[in-house]
């Protein structure tokens, strides 16, 4: 097979969230919500975070459109994000960037350890860095919907 | 018919030897990623032969100084080699006259000197100036910027669903007499149409409109006379010419050259200042303000001699070879959408496989050692026009590309869906 060394990219938990992305729909109770845009590749999302009133993130979905790399990060993170404080997702939303931009992650331990670990598939992007713009738009787009400012987010 | 397309060498073409040519290449023999570069990219910006290299160096190491300004020995050497720079690109054009020839930094800026220069000196408020739907960012932004800075109307000419320009709508956008001018691409940088340059300056020309084209992509693959297809404006740029980045050229009529506002204020554009005042230089010296792309412009002009000394007419024939190749080998890939059906095509293929995005087909064909472009290629109105909004992959060819490079894409395609199944 022509691209076998090409599996520490494309795991198989990133070709299947990818092909199969998971929270794939409007959330109609979402407190928040943010579009993001990666327009040189025409990437686009659009993520609902349904927040409780003690700021625990009930439930995340989200729609959109991309790569496998994008679709993967966006649904793996609406897993994660589940039971966290918004808090603790912005703090986990640093963390995955500096992960998705270096592939070594001081920050992944403590309260956010269990997610990161999740998401530690999305690691190998960092040797192709055409593509970390890839897996970080998701985050980018909950650091916008956090804020609830109704701002596009971009990784451009 | 030919001579429509700007294509005046009818002699039949001598064949182009390739692994010669590919030996003329330094980085043809290098490796990425562990596999031997396969490079199909082109379109966005060729490699450099030897002779390109060694020209810059020796100008460089044996005759450099500014142009223009010093009354020594180095520096008149350093402005006889610029100005054969340009003699050589009014001939790869055929242009009337060295002087119609003004060095700028790319496509881009040609576009958006005739944008300034042109769009605001001469075109007045009320008139129109019409593009296609499957331009270039850089040849339909500038003209957003006209639009909206000088009042004049934009409109968009029509491609039929093969991708060829519609001439019966450029018609109909002609037909009020209000166009100015006529924009459109000499050869889509994504569908590879090449577009029937005399029809369409036939057709501006009648309703009193002049035309510009952008040649970025088709002067590399033809010969282009700008007097056979009676061009007031054309443009290229060096780089996918397997020259150096930072020099483009324009062509424009001298007349429309001697009445067009300056672009650029500064150095080297002046005939005389005072604190107060200035008055311009003739063209094309008018037109280039600053000290100019000596060193580029000097391989450029290394870069025109190779193509020359290879012959266009061969390089048109051995394209054309790859581009006949690649419409029998690509269909055959199971879930491949090939865009673009233009009688007339150059080595410019954007597609898309089915199941698979763009930029991850691209970051596999890359593991492949294969270089693609992946995205919508600063075209995205053409990709919502061709319901591609997700972005294409695009291969294109250059006078090195080998047909069983096309082979190994294919093949490489076959395994990316196996890969993604």
């Amino acid at each position: 097979m022509m691209f076998d060394d090409l599996r520490d990219l494309y795991q198989e938990v990133i070709l299947d969230h990818g092909r199969r992305p998971r929270n794939f729909r409007r959330l109609e109770n979402a407190t928040h919500t943010a579009r993001g845009d990666n327009p040189l590749c025409g990437d686009r999302m659009e993520l609902f975070l349904a927040v409780e009133e003690g700021g625990r993130i009930a439930d995340a979905a989200f729609e959109g459109r991309g790569c496998a790399i994008s679709m993967a990060s966006a649904s793996l993170m609406t897993e994660v994000l589940r039971g966290l404080t918004a808090e603790q997702a912005r703090r986990m939303s640093d963390a995955f960037r500096t992960m998705a931009m270096t592939g070594s992650c001081p920050a992944c331990e403590g309260d956010i350890a269990d997610g990161m670990e999740r998401l530690s598939p999305l690691a190998g992007v960092h040797e192709y860095p055409s593509r970390v713009k890839c897996a970080t738009l998701a985050w980018h787009t909950l650091n916008a919907a956090l804020e609830n400012s109704g701002r596009e987010a971009s990784s451009e | 018919m030919v001579e429509a397309a700007g294509v005046t060498d009818s002699l039949p073409a001598p064949a182009l030897d390739v692994e010669r040519i590919r030996a003329d290449f330094p980085i043809l023999s290098t490796s990425h990623r562990g596999r031997p570069l396969v490079f199909l990219d082109s379109g966005a910006s060729a490699q450099k032969p030897r002779q390109v290299i060694r020209a810059m160096s020796r100008m460089m190491e044996e005759a450099y100084a500014n142009v223009h300004r010093g009354a020594y020995h180095l520096s008149e050497c350093a402005t006889a080699a610029y100005e054969a720079a340009r003699a050589a690109c009014a001939r790869f054009l055929n242009a009337p006259r060295a002087e119609d020839i003004v060095f700028t930094a790319n496509s881009t800026m040609a576009i958006n000197l005739v944008a300034h220069s042109f769009g605001r000196g001469m075109l007045r408020p009320g008139q129109a100036v019409v593009v296609s739907e499957m331009e270039h960012h850089a040849n339909l932004v500038p003209w957003q910027m006209l639009r909206d800075a000088h009042g004049v109307e934009l409109r968009i000419c029509r491609i039929t669903d093969a991708g060829e320009l519609d001439l019966d709508h450029l018609r109909d956008l002609l037909a009020d007499g209000r166009v100015g001018l006529v924009a459109v691409t000499h050869m889509s940088n994504v569908l590879g149409t090449v577009t029937p340059a005399g029809a369409i300056a036939r057709l501006a020309h009648e309703a009193g409109a002049r035309v510009l084209f952008d040649g970025s992509q088709a002067a590399v693959h033809r010969r282009v006379d700008v007097q056979a297809i009676d061009a007031d404006f054309y443009c290229f740029t060096g780089h996918k010419l397997y020259g150096p980045t930072g020099i483009g050229v324009l062509y424009a009529r001298s007349e429309l050259l001697a009445a067009m506002p300056p672009f650029l204020g500064g150095g080297d554009m002046i005939a005389s200042v005072t604190l107060e005042r200035a008055t311009w230089a003739d063209p094309p010296a008018k037109f280039e303000a600053g000290t100019p792309p000596i060193i580029e412009a000097v391989g450029l002009h290394a870069a025109i001699d190779y193509v020359e000394s290879i012959g266009m007419a061969a390089i048109e024939a051995h394209e054309h070879g790859l581009v006949q190749h690649a419409l029998a080998v690509l269909p055959r890939v199971p879930g491949l959408t090939l865009y673009g059906r233009a009688r007339d095509r150059g080595g410019v293929f954007a597609f898309a496989l089915e199941g698979v995005h763009a930029h991850d087909l691209a970051t596999l064909l890359d593991r492949a050692g294969i270089a693609v472009r992946a995205g919508r290629h600063c075209a995205e109105p053409l990709h919502a026009r061709l319901g591609a909004e997700a972005g294409t992959c695009r291969a294109s060819f250059g006078l090195y590309t080998r047909a069983a490079e096309i082979d190994y894409l294919a093949e490489a395609l076959h395994s990316a869906r196996r890969f993604f199944g």
